[in-house]
């Protein structure tokens, strides 16, 4: 609204200007840039925040001509100022990109439903197609299901490897090459953090990077898709985002996930925001940080991820015989849900013993790592349907004949 | 001398979920702080921007205060202020003085992605 309503409106040229703009000089300032310090107007802030993310894309190559991709889309403020930017800069710099959105419908009553609403309107405002995929359609199990039977405990870990699976399967499902998502500088230096406190190299390496087709258990591609995976507000700062929705008017959702308070990014998060009040360039310092020690991670030999094959189950690239997924799901199905939940060599003990009990119990036939593991590795996945086929009663990915006939591309 | 101010509070980006899901409250402010209920030992002053987050805190809040207001008597980190269309680092932050019909927005940073 306007902020001279209430009182008459000043004569013109009579006083100087109240923090004019450090662009133009002509217009009064409505942002103080939180990476520069600098102070700039409504239009100024808009050009340099879009072409500050332009200059990223061009930079760093992350696309060609021709390329289809995915904008990773929750309805919240990230990915909403992502697809409406992605759309905006195509057609400002002809980019001659093919756009499409890609949601994930985890099954969270109150939350997924209503953030998916937003995704729609998206779509309409945005003109860009969208895609639905729903973990009850890829595994059986919503999100909410999965909470009535594990409880609220853990259930992080189920939605994370479930999610990064599932955007891959919707890229492939839309056949794209790239698919962006909305982490912005700041969720990045948590991120970091977070990966430092934890020793995490391997992933402290793949949060860091702004453009990743790598091959690493639960990280991004498929190996035999080629599928990139890209961040395009890697140095955009979330005051920005948020400002720039706000000024713009952006439709977005923001409720938080009702399963998932989170607390351990949180403390990061606050952590980091009080830096930032008393250092203003802690969150590129940060970023700047984990660079340099993935940079010294790359170097070393020790930590080189192990070496990767399909996931015998679903095909998915995994370094075990079964992927993350593939293990959690088992576990649910089998009613022991601490499957996966954890330290990788307990799992993969906990896996055997799980195995072995089931076959004893009731006779469902598990693939037997041993004999399995030696045949699977199809470098291309082709025998990936025929292995998950073979008398193996727990499926997540219920053969991809059935995901290519599922029946939400709303084409516009 | 007016004995209240009138300002317009707006929400968003889920910082409306704290106050009853009101988008905005048009609202009477003190002109003066401390307030006399208070124990405050501060000397009197006109009312600005850290004197309104702790009134409404106090006020409007129905609970959960400390997902708005931090420990300094500042907005919880992560909540961004507007004052009349602009940043409100460029306008003074805590210290801004309130003047009547002054518009002041609180956006949360904090929801989803
Ligand atoms: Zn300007
Ligand atoms: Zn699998």
């Amino acid at each position: 609204m306007d902020s001279t309503a209430t009182s008459p409106p000043p004569p013109p040229t009579k006083k100087p200007l109240k923090n004019p703009c450090n662009l133009c000089q002509s217009v009064r300032a409505i942002l103080k840039r939180p990476k520069t310090g600098q102070q700039l107007c409504k239009e100024c802030f808009f050009h340099v925040f879009e072409t500050e993310i332009h200059n990223t894309i061009t930079d760093n190559k992350l696309f060609s001509r021709g390329n289809r991709v995915a904008i990773g889309a929750s309805g919240g403020k990230d990915s909403t100022v992502l697809a409406y930017v992605m759309k905006l800069l195509n057609d400002r710099y002809d980019y001659g990109l093919d756009l499409v959105l890609l949601s994930i419908d985890e099954g969270i009553t109150g939350y997924r439903d209503d953030s998916l609403e937003t995704v729609k309107r998206n779509r309409d405002q945005y003109q860009i197609p969208l895609l639905i995929i729903s973990y009850k359609d890829l595994y059986g199990w919503s999100m909410d299901d999965i909470v009535k039977e594990i409880g609220r405990k853990n259930n992080c870990t189920f939605c994370g490897v479930f999610r990064r699976q599932a955007l891959d399967r919707g890229a492939i499902m839309l056949n794209v090459d790239h698919i962006v998502t909305g982490h912005n500088a700041d969720d990045i230096a948590e991120t970091v953090l977070m990966n430092i406190l934890r020793g995490d190299l391997p992933r402290l390496q793949r949060c860091t990077s702004i453009i990743t087709n790598d091959t690493s258990e639960d990280s991004s591609g498929i190996e035999t898709s080629k599928i990139l995976r890209s961040k395009p507000f890697k140095y955009t700062y979330e005051k920005e985002i948020v400002m720039y929705a706000y000024f713009k008017k952006l439709d977005y959702f923001s409720t938080e996930c009702i399963y998932s308070p989170n607390a351990y990014r949180g403390h990061a998060r606050v952590f980091l925001k009080d830096l930032e009040a008393i250092r203003r360039t802690t969150i590129v310092d940060i970023i700047h940080s984990g660079e340099a020690l993935s940079a010294s991670v790359q170097a070393n030999e020790s930590t080189k991820l192990p070496t990767m094959s399909n996931c015998t189950r679903c095909g998915y690239i995994s370094s075990n015989e079964l992927c993350k997924a593939c293990l959690l799901l088992e576990g649910l199905n089998r009613g022991l849900p601490q499957l996966g939940i954890g330290q990788t060599t307990k799992i993969r003990r906990m896996h055997d013993a799980a195995a072995l009990n089931s076959t004893l119990a009731s006779g469902l036939s598990v693939p037997n790592p041993t004999a399995s593991s030696g045949t699977e590795e199809s470098p291309n996945g082709a025998n990936k349907e025929s292995s998950s086929r073979g008398g193996v009663v727990v499926t997540h990915i219920k053969d991809l004949e059935r995901l290519t006939t599922m029946p939400t591309l709303n084409t516009i | 001398m007016v004995d209240s101010l009138k300002i317009e509070l707006q929400f968003s980006g889920g910082m409306e979920l704290l106050f009853d899901n009101q988008k905005a409250i048009v609202t009477q402010v003190p002109t003066q702080f401390p307030l006399e209920s208070s124990a405050s030992d501060e000397k009197p002053h006109a009312a600005n921007i850290k004197d309104l987050i702790g009134w409404m805190a106090t006020t409007l809040l129905k609970e959960r205060p400390e997902l708005f207001i931090g420990p300094d008597g500042s907005v919880r980190s992560g909540i961004l202020v507007l004052v009349n269309g602009a940043d409100w680092e460029l306008e003074g932050e805590l210290e801004y003085e309130l003047e009547d019909g002054d518009e002041i927005v609180f956006i949360s940073t904090l929801h989803g992605g």
